[in-house]
């Protein structure tokens, strides 16, 4: 069985990243854009399911880290001419981490529904801030911006159209997934899930606890800081909007949706989610949110593990 | 811009009559979470949406203190069907999912406002239109009115928690949920109540309210925000503390925009819950525990 399953694992991985490589050539615009979407807000999702599945701590500041990302990237595709790519990517994920960091210390402090409290409040007083400071932010307009090239120094430099940008995207959300499934397969992320099971038992085994809610926060925050630049890249705008706590909201429902504790759970919440919107949308136009905040009352009480949750040991294998 | 005597006085008196109406919805939320480790997330929703049956009833009748009761009275019974409907099956899990389950439901109950009464922000007039004289301003009485009911109502709260029978089977479920029941009181029907009657709090301080600023479908989201920020400063499930805080913070917040826009006073409020969480978690107002 253990040694199976690693095969199984990589199979499917290679199956599911061909399709959605693919994607892009056979997909009209439309939806081309949406999955391109999708993989971004599930690389949010995901981020903020280190937390939630793993840790135990049920994150409602998760805008902040992504708005800050996305700010970021506008930061250094405003004022760096011609505007570079890894140069975007460097300021976003640095804006997200200083955030990550300042969150992260005051916030670990605390448990359960205070830690869920202390975030979102986090995560208003940056909204405040990037509403009422026009001159640098933009205020209520945002920032618009224009889409670099993706270009490594030397070797070549094509421009973004609908196609490298999905590629891109999935480059980098397919990486963020390995690389998060291997932290949390690794002591540290075990070390993460025994405070989830169990933290005064963690702490009396010798771990020093806050100082791996603090580490996971940040980890959590530099990868929703990463999806903030990717989402900036591919609409060319920043917007307070997206620092608002009801962005938070949305990663949590992405979260319980798909099942946390699996890290692909969260992306398939966020593809069920937006998908159900999509189809919400045509019936009941911009009041979607009903049908759609029943079905995930729903889910709460009746389906707590989500929709990849009986796949949750086997992922994690 | 010298900061004159004047205007301190007039924040004073808009910092009470604002922790006034805040504590009466606080006192609600921190009752439910008392009783049930519930955070009610929707708990706005319902101010919200007081705002709008107030609203209905005022152009159907034209009489603000039917409004109030109407309002209170449709309000509760609705929180009663969200406490029977989402809450009730959710007792015993982590008390986390309650805050999902109350999230969801505030999406609904936020929309299903937008889509019945429209993005425009409607006024509840005044019950009477007196002002007073105070510095260079006409303060309207009805702002000291409000703050009197409120008190009123939170007052009445208390004595009914106090000395009436189903006040101490409340009280009682609040100490030990297991023990209230092996002595015969249902205890699930007191959950339901409880949560009725925050619901119909939050109401009553939404039809006071309204004639303030207007109604309209997202001001929720504001007050359960700072509802959230009182209940914690105030230490969770604690009611005297809420008022207090409720009132510290809205003081607070009042004089800070003598300086700053409102928007930005906001950020004061916030430094006080971190800074509360940080050296006093139990709460600012409550003896700290042994």
């Amino acid at each position: 069985m253990s040694r199976r399953a690693p095969v199984a694992f990589w199979t499917s991985f290679g199956v599911v990243l061909a399709l959605l490589i693919v994607a892009p050539l056979v997909l009209p615009e439309f939806w081309r854009r949406f999955v391109t979407e999708i993989l971004i807000w599930g690389l949010l999702a995901m981020s903020s399911d280190i937390l939630i599945g793993y840790t135990g701590m049920i994150s409602f500041g998760h805008s902040a880290f992504f708005g800050l990302g996305m700010y970021g990237a506008a930061a250094a595709l405003l004022s760096v001419r011609p505007p570079n790519l890894w140069l975007a990517l460097l300021y976003g994920l640095v804006a997200a981490a200083a955030v990550a960091v300042f969150v992260a210390y005051f916030s670990t402090r605390l448990r359960d529904i205070y830690f869920s409290i202390t975030t979102l409040v986090f995560s208003q007083i940056f909204y405040v801030i990037i509403f009422t400071w026009t001159t640098v932010t933009g205020g209520e307009n945002g920032l618009t911006f224009s889409r670099p090239a993706l270009r490594i120094p030397g070797v070549f430099s094509i421009p973004f159209d609908s196609n490298t940008l999905h590629w891109f995207v999935l480059a980098v959300v397919a990486v963020s997934y390995l690389v998060l499934r291997r932290i949390t397969q690794s002591p540290f992320g075990m070390v993460l899930q025994s405070i989830r099971e169990n933290e005064p038992r963690t702490r009396a085994v010798g771990y020093a606890v806050e100082r791996y809610k603090i580490v996971a926060v940040m980890l959590s925050g530099v990868f929703a800081g990463l999806a903030g630049v990717l989402y900036a890249l591919q609409n060319r705008f920043a917007a307070p909007d997206f620092v608002f706590f009801v962005v938070s909201g949305e990663v949590v429902i992405f979260n319980v949706m798909g099942g946390v504790g699996t890290l692909v759970g969260p992306i398939v919440g966020a593809a069920f989610f937006l998908l159900l919107r999509e189809g919400f949308s045509r019936f009941f136009t911009e009041f979607y949110l009903i049908p759609v905040g029943i079905i995930f009352t729903a889910m709460v009480i009746f389906m707590p593990q989500g929709l990849l949750g009986f796949m949750r040991r086997r992922l994690n294998q | 811009m010298p900061i004159l005597l004047d205007q301190i006085v007039i924040q004073t008196i808009n910092g009470i009559v604002t922790g006034m109406i805040l504590a009466l919805v606080a006192s609600g939320l921190t009752l439910i979470f008392g009783i049930m480790d519930v955070v009610n997330f929707a708990h706005g929703e319902l101010f919200m949406l007081g705002a709008y049956v107030g609203v209905t009833t005022i152009v159907a009748t034209g009489s603000f203190w039917l409004a109030l009761l109407v309002a209170t009275v449709v309000i509760a019974l609705l929180g009663a069907i969200i406490q029977v409907t989402t809450l009730r099956p959710l007792l015993g899990r982590d008390p986390l999912t309650t805050i999902l389950a109350t999230f969801g439901l505030s999406l609904v109950l936020q929309n299903y406002a937008l889509w019945q009464f429209g993005p425009v922000a409607r006024k509840i007039q005044e019950p009477f239109t007196g002002h007073f004289s105070l510095f260079y301003l006409d303060y309207p009485w009805y702002r000291l009115v409000i703050a009197g009911l409120s008190a009123a109502i939170i007052g009445a709260l208390w004595l009914f928690l106090k000395f009436g029978t189903y006040g101490i089977w409340i009280r009682a479920t609040t100490q030990d949920r297991v023990m209230a029941s092996a002595m015969g009181i249902p205890v699930p029907w007191v959950h339901t109540a409880v949560f009725a009657i925050g619901a119909g709090m939050a109401a009553a301080s939404g039809v006071l309210f309204g004639p303030l600023v207007g109604v309209n479908h997202a001001m929720g989201l504001d007050w359960v925000l700072k509802a959230f920020i009182v209940v914690v400063v105030g230490g969770m499930g604690n009611l005297g503390g809420s008022i207090a805080a409720a009132i510290f913070v809205s003081l607070l917040e009042a004089y800070a925009s003598l300086w700053v826009s409102p928007a930005q006073a906001v950020i004061v409020s916030f430094v006080a819950l971190i800074l509360t969480l940080l050296f006093r978690p139990t709460g600012l107002f409550v003896p700290t525990p042994k």
